[in-house]
């Protein structure tokens, strides 16, 4: 998949995290997929004020990885509720003013699209 | 366009729901479910047939208006024919469906859950002689729109 186009059009600005110069979309979400690893999501939480991640924060981020690989896009808040086993009062506990955009913020995947 | 200046961006949003059609209450559900997404305080305000959207019995049950509805797009006689309005709630609900949204009382859930807060209008509910235990368990309160408006400090009040 030949996305290095897009990818230059998508591009506003760049972050600095632990040593890394990342490329960022206007969300200032990570714009390339293949640069986010564990290390650096613990990092952009604590930036974002989520603090320790816990094994349900891994949960949502890993689920909103796994479905945006699969279908080139993050999964809603509902679809995120209702296939990760984290329900929607634990989502607003664990990443607070906003669980899509946060998990997928933390997950280095784009804010996920949908009104739902 | 407001170039120089510093835009405040919106913290709070009270809704006021005040039809009982499916079209009538999506609207609402939609930005304030919207707005808990964006860390935005949410309640919303549910008064005459927008009580209909929860209670109990008939949260169910709302149809789409194709009577008196320009946005139906078919001749009013047309959609005054049987069946009509529930063809038409069929086919909206299979839309949302595709779009990932909820039926009305998942909707509600999702919002309470979220942290927004639903009111029933005292007014309404008096005047529809409705009481609390007809209402769906996350209603928080039924409350006079003088309390709506105090809770709505420092809120956009959006009406639908």
């Amino acid at each position: 998949m030949n996305r290095g186009h897009e990818i230059l059009e998508d591009i506003v600005g760049t972050v600095e995290i632990l040593g890394k110069t990342l490329a960022i979309d206007k969300d200032g979400h990570l714009l390339i997929f293949g640069d986010w690893n564990e290390e650096l999501a613990r990092e952009i939480a604590l930036r974002e004020g989520i603090g320790e991640l816990t094994d349900d924060h891994w949960t949502a981020i890993r689920y909103m990885r796994k479905v945006h690989e699969r279908e080139g896009a993050p999964p809603s808040l509902r679809r995120l509720t209702k296939e990760s086993g984290i329900d929607t009062k634990a989502l607003y506990r664990l990443f607070p003013n906003g669980p899509a955009k946060k998990a997928a913020k933390i997950a280095g995947v784009p804010k996920p699209k949908s009104c739902v | 366009m407001a170039e120089g200046k510093i835009l405040q961006p919106v913290e709070r949003v009270s809704i006021i729901v005040s039809r009982g059609s499916l079209e009538g209450v999506y609207p609402g559900l939609i930005m304030a479910n919207g707005a808990r997404m964006e860390g935005i305080e949410a309640s919303l305000f549910f008064t005459f047939f927008g009580l209909d959207a929860l209670t109990d019995k008939r949260l169910d049950h709302l149809k789409v208006a194709t009577v008196g509805n320009p946005g139906m797009h078919i001749p009013t006689l047309l959609g005054a024919l049987p069946g009509m309005s529930a063809f038409a709630t069929f086919m909206m609900k299979k839309e949302m469906q595709k779009l990932d949204i909820p039926p009305v009382r998942e909707f509600l859930q999702m919002i309470h859950d979220a942290g927004g807060e639903i009111y029933a209008c005292k007014a309404s509910v008096d005047m529809f002689h409705l009481k609390k235990q007809d209402f769906t368990p996350v209603v928080d309160d039924i409350i006079t729109v003088g309390e709506f408006y105090a809770k709505s400090a420092g809120a956009q009040i959006i009406f639908t």
